[in-house]
């Protein structure tokens, strides 16, 4: 059955016929084919997959905001007017103003705090992610490259990790700090959430180093970093992006069961954690207030999720 | 079964009648439909296969070779296959017309297939019994015990040593060679009318290739099935055909008896084929190689698709499709079932 | 690795040495790569913290040789005979267990990295899959021009770009393609351009792991030509490793048949096709299909019974003589020797070539007895 595929993809290589070889006989290509990187192609199938456009769109967005909240709204998220307090029916004419989505508690703008809310969880998805990627890529390239002992103890020390509850790890970990800063809380996240990475990118790194190509630069003599940068990094790393996308959707949702917990982010930092918190407890009451950074919320990780799938579909072509 | 005979136009017989194929593709056209466009794998294939008789579909990769193979099968991929054209003839009933019913039926009882990699074409997780079995209990409807005992007798019948002790191991542990006759077992099992084999010992040792294709051989005679045999490799075509069409670009270049072929080639690609394989038996000089490289499916160049790799090409082969002409002796007597798609074929065979 | 047990001052002795022996020019027709008693064994372990060895795999078990400046030696043998493990071993990607190889006198198994670099600017490699073998994320420019990264000495740095040109140009591609991708060409392009990376050193002998049985019947040829054309261009020595018994006779002027880990016969490509005297070799040959369906009535076909032992556990004895018709009591207790046989010894016929086989006896088994 593959073999059907494959004929017809190996045939629908455009090259192929571009080649009339020029191998020696036929003298000059028929016409100009412009160099085309495996990169290049996974770019141009991403731009026409409708997943990938509608959660891209969203995450610029959700990005503008996190960078410049000013930008949306006038109203302070910090701003209390009690004389709002509960005032629990949205104005829904008045969209984008301080009333549009009601006040919570304290009389602030709920749109204001869900809007300023988005920087926090952005943070610490991104930097929890550029973390596991870097600590985990690194262990995993480590002990999938160079195998026997080193491979025996970094794999065991990341189950040992991974055999940590991550959410509950992760809070008796931040239970001993007092201060919790966005910082704080993306590197607890991160000390416990890099197993799985390291896991993805040991397997890739297995499967490469066979590689005829990586032989082949052996067997010239290259020095060991070449090979890791030039041959093994480059070809191994697709599956961890397509991991560590998905997983950022994971990471913010972490932080928000975090500081709904009240062990995340402290309530001086507005984040759609404590806001979710806050609002379930007037549930009965005031549904608005829990609801819309919820809302926000699932957007924000459906968004990565739906990066994730297009990314993948895009940089495995077997799957589709 | 005795139902769909009636409706027949031509009622189907097991043997001997030579009036009617067992198998007859006519004009077959497959194409793919990919991102960079219509890949046209198969274009117009014309062959018959009789009972007890083999046929070799011999071509490079890409030819098309398999892919008409899968469609006969009915286990192309579609999408992105497409059968824009054609007739798949079996015992004189059109295939392409049936029901999904119908054809599953045909498939395994009537057709089976053999594939160039027997591991993964046995399920890893069930031992080689079991699957042999499943055949025997899914149509035949046996008891466990009897189709465990059918089983003993297929892996007997393939020649696998101890069968008895070795019906309950799994596929991994058994040898490439071995598997492969598992694989021909599961072929075999319910005594198919024809046996359609995908480069069947490609993955093999040459010494075990030889023991593999003596047993196909064999088996056919016994059980006078029709064998289509798929493979680029002209030295077991010589081996075993009793007739070869050689495939290009999806079409079909040229057919001839096997031994008629090696002597007189009536096509410029064949003889660029037979000229460009070294000799066992004796040390050559340069070999001669065909030049250029075999076309994109996409961009299929007009006129014959060999016109750019053929030393002969003139301009109407650069602008006219050839036929299939029958070719015939200097003296214009008739040479049985040979042809060629040339519009050169004299200058080819008699030049 | 190596460097670590060897203090700076015996590293830079040992590349000057290496160095030295390379410069030395070699005689055409005399020895250039000399490989003796070649064994390689893979630990077959088992624990998952605390490795225990349980076995080995004998995947190449003493293996002698010698390679002829400018010469081809074919290398024959079914999957699993350990073939593809020599050349690992000779390129010194896998460390040999136990013997040497000598190339140009000077034994390249137990070198620092360093002198190793310096060898492996001469020995050179052209693989099998033409589809794995070059890095899918980089375009052949830099695929070739990496071995001038490795190797600045060998062309300055404004110069590559030309340098890599002229190769594609040599090996029968178009120059402009240097900036192209390798999933842009076929697989016949793919193997030239694996080609032009082993000439880009200049090496002399390029070791070559069944370069053409992954390419169309009509591309093989090219492609075999093309190396025929630059062995005679650049002086080159090859080892031509291959399954496909028919090229290799083509390609070879000597050629060495290898049954699990073990050399079964050598001699020149006639020794061995025309007058072969071990059974092996002969069932071997026999088994070919030969393209020629008059020649299947009119030729004797060995087929040999059962499979290959496995390399962990071979026979006793004679490797061979579990498939062999001709095995008595003598094969399983006494270990065949690579060596002329007794009975031809002295005498001026083909026949008399190393052969590892108590009972050699020649037998054409490739023409047709009419």
């Amino acid at each position: 059955m593959p073999d059907v595929t494959k004929t017809a993809v190996e045939n629908a290589d455009p090259m192929a016929a571009t080649a009339a070889d020029a191998a020696a006989a036929t003298g000059p290509a028929p016409q100009a084919e412009k160099a085309r990187s495996l990169w290049g192609d996974a770019w141009r199938d991403l731009r026409r997959n409708p997943y990938f456009v509608v959660s891209g769109i969203l995450i610029l967005l959700l990005l503008l905001i996190a960078v410049f909240p000013g930008l949306f709204t006038s109203a302070s998220p910090t701003y209390a007017d009690l004389r709002n307090h509960y005032l629990g029916k949205p104005e829904y004419g008045k969209v984008f103003s301080a009333e549009w989505l009601g006040y919570d508690g304290q009389g602030r703008s709920v749109f204001a705090r869900v809007i300023y809310g988005t920087r926090a969880s952005i943070t610490v998805g991104v930097s929890v992610t550029v973390l596991v990627t870097v600590l985990g890529g690194l262990v995993g390239m480590i002990a999938g490259y160079f195998g026997g002992w080193v491979d025996t103890i970094l794999s065991r020390l990341t189950d040992v990790f991974f055999a940590v509850p991550f959410l509950l790890g992760t809070l008796v970990v931040l239970n001993s700090f007092t201060d919790r800063t966005v910082w704080v809380v993306s590197g607890a996240l991160a000390f416990l959430g890099w197993t799985q990475i390291a896991r993805v990118m040991r397997g890739s790194v297995i499967t490469i180093k066979q590689a005829d190509y990586v032989h082949a630069a052996q067997a010239l003599g290259a020095s060991t970093s070449r090979i890791l940068m030039k041959h093994i990094l480059p070809n191994a790393v697709a599956p961890v992006i397509v991991v560590a996308t998905i997983a950022l959707g994971g990471y913010i949702s972490a932080e928000a069961t975090l500081s709904y917990l009240g062990l995340g982010l402290p309530t001086s930092v507005v984040s759609w954690g404590q806001d979710i918190s806050g609002g379930a407890q007037q549930i009965r009451t005031a549904q608005h207030i829990m609801l819309y950074p919820s809302i926000m919320l699932s957007i924000t990780v459906l968004a990565f999720i739906m990066l994730g799938d297009a990314v993948r579909n895009a940089l495995d072509p077997k799957l589709r | 079964m005795t139902i769909i005979d009636k409706n027949a136009d031509v009622p189907a017989p097991r043997t001997g009648d030579a009036a009617t194929p067992l198998l007859e593709v006519r004009d077959l056209h497959v194409e793919f439909h990919t991102r960079d466009g219509v890949a046209k794998a198969v274009n117009g294939v014309n062959y018959t296969v009789s009972a007890g008789e083999t046929l070799a579909v011999l071509g490079e990769s890409g030819s098309g070779k398999s892919v008409t193979a899968q469609a006969i099968m009915g286990i192309l991929d579609m999408p992105p296959g497409k059968i824009p054209h054609g007739e798949i003839l079996f015992q004189g009933r059109d295939m392409l017309k049936m029901s999904n019913e119908e054809r599953r039926k045909i498939r395994g009882r009537k057709i089976a297939m053999i594939f160039q990699d027997a591991l993964s074409s046995l399920n890893p997780v069930l031992t080689v019994g079991y699957q042999l079995g499943e055949m025997f209990r899914v149509h035949q409807g046996l008891s466990k015990k009897e189709a465990k005992a059918k089983a003993i007798e297929m892996m007997d019948r393939v020649r696998i040593p101890a069968a008895r002790e070795r019906v309950n191991d799994y596929p991994h542990q058994f040898s490439g060679g071995m598997r492969q006759r598992i694989m021909i077992a599961m072929a075999l099992a319910l005594e198919p009318e024809l046996i359609i084999a995908d480069e069947p010992t490609t993955a093999l040792d040459v010494t075990v290739q030889a023991q593999v294709m003596d047993l196909l051989a064999d088996l056919q005679r016994e059980y006078n099935m029709g064998l289509i045999l798929i493979t680029h490799d002209l030295g077991v075509v010589a081996d075993v055909a009793d007739k070869i069409a050689v495939m290009y670009a999806g079409r079909i270049v040229e057919t001839a008896p096997v031994h008629e072929i090696y002597k007189r080639p009536a096509h410029p690609y064949t003889k660029g084929l037979l000229e460009s394989i070294p000799r066992l038996d004796q040390k050559g000089q340069e070999l001669y190689a065909i030049k250029g490289l075999p076309p994109n499916l996409l961009r299929i160049p007009t006129g014959c698709a060999f016109n750019p790799r053929c030393e002969m090409a003139q301009d109407i082969c650069r602008t006219e499709v050839p036929t299939l002409h029958r070719v015939t002796e200097q003296d214009g007597s008739e040479l049985p079932g040979r042809g060629s798609a040339c519009h050169f074929w004299k200058e080819t065979i008699h030049g | 690795m190596a460097d670590v047990t060897k203090n700076d001052e015996a590293v830079s002795d040992e590349v000057a040495a290496v160095e030295a022996a390379i410069a030395k020019p070699v005689e055409r027709g005399e020895p250039i790569l000399q490989v003796r008693n070649l064994v390689k064994h893979f630990p077959l372990t088992q624990g998952i913290l605390f490795k225990k060895q349980v076995g080995a795999v004998k995947a190449v078990d003493g293996i002698s040789f010698d390679l002829y400046q400018g010469e081809t030696l074919g290398i024959v043998g079914e999957s699993g005979c350990g073939k593809s493990t020599v050349a690992k071993l000779l390129m010194n990607l896998e460390r040999a267990t136990a013997g040497e190889v000598f190339y140009k006198g000077q034994d390249i198994t137990k070198l620092s990295r360093r002198a190793l670099k310096a060898v492996r600017r001469n020995i050179q490699m052209v693989f099998q899959d033409p589809y794995t073998s070059l890095n899918p994320r980089m375009t052949v420019g830099d695929i070739i021009g990496e071995t001038y990264d490795i190797h600045p000495e060998v062309a300055p740095k404004g110069d590559r770009r030309r340098k890599v040109q002229e190769l594609l140009d040599v090996v029968g591609l178009n120059p402009e393609y240097i900036n192209r991708y390798p999933h842009q060409f076929s697989g016949g392009q793919r193997q030239r351009i694996g080609i032009a990376r082993g000439l880009a050193l200049n090496p002399e002998i390029i070791i070559c792991d069944e370069p053409v049985s992954a390419l169309d019947v009509s591309v093989q040829a090219q492609v075999i030509n093309l190396m025929e054309k630059l062995q005679d261009e650049f002086n080159l020595s090859y080892i031509f490793i291959a399954h496909d018994l028919s090229i290799v006779r083509h390609i070879s002027d000597r050629v060495g048949v290898m049954y699990l880990g073990k050399m079964a016969e050598i001699g020149t490509d006639t020794e061995i096709y025309d007058h072969p005297t071990h059974p092996y070799t002969q069932a071997l040959l026999s088994a070919v299909p030969v393209p020629d369906p008059e020649a299947r009535e009119h030729r004797e076909r060995i087929i040999l019974t059962g499979d290959v032992p496995s390399p962990a556990n071979p026979p006793s004895g004679c490797r061979f003589r579990t498939r062999c018709w001709k095995a008595q009591d003598r094969c399983a207790t006494e270990e065949p020797l690579l060596a002329i046989p007794q009975r031809f010894v002295g005498d001026d016929t083909p026949a008399a070539h190393e052969s590892a086989c108590h009972f050699a006896e020649e037998k054409d088994v490739v023409h047709a007895v009419n």
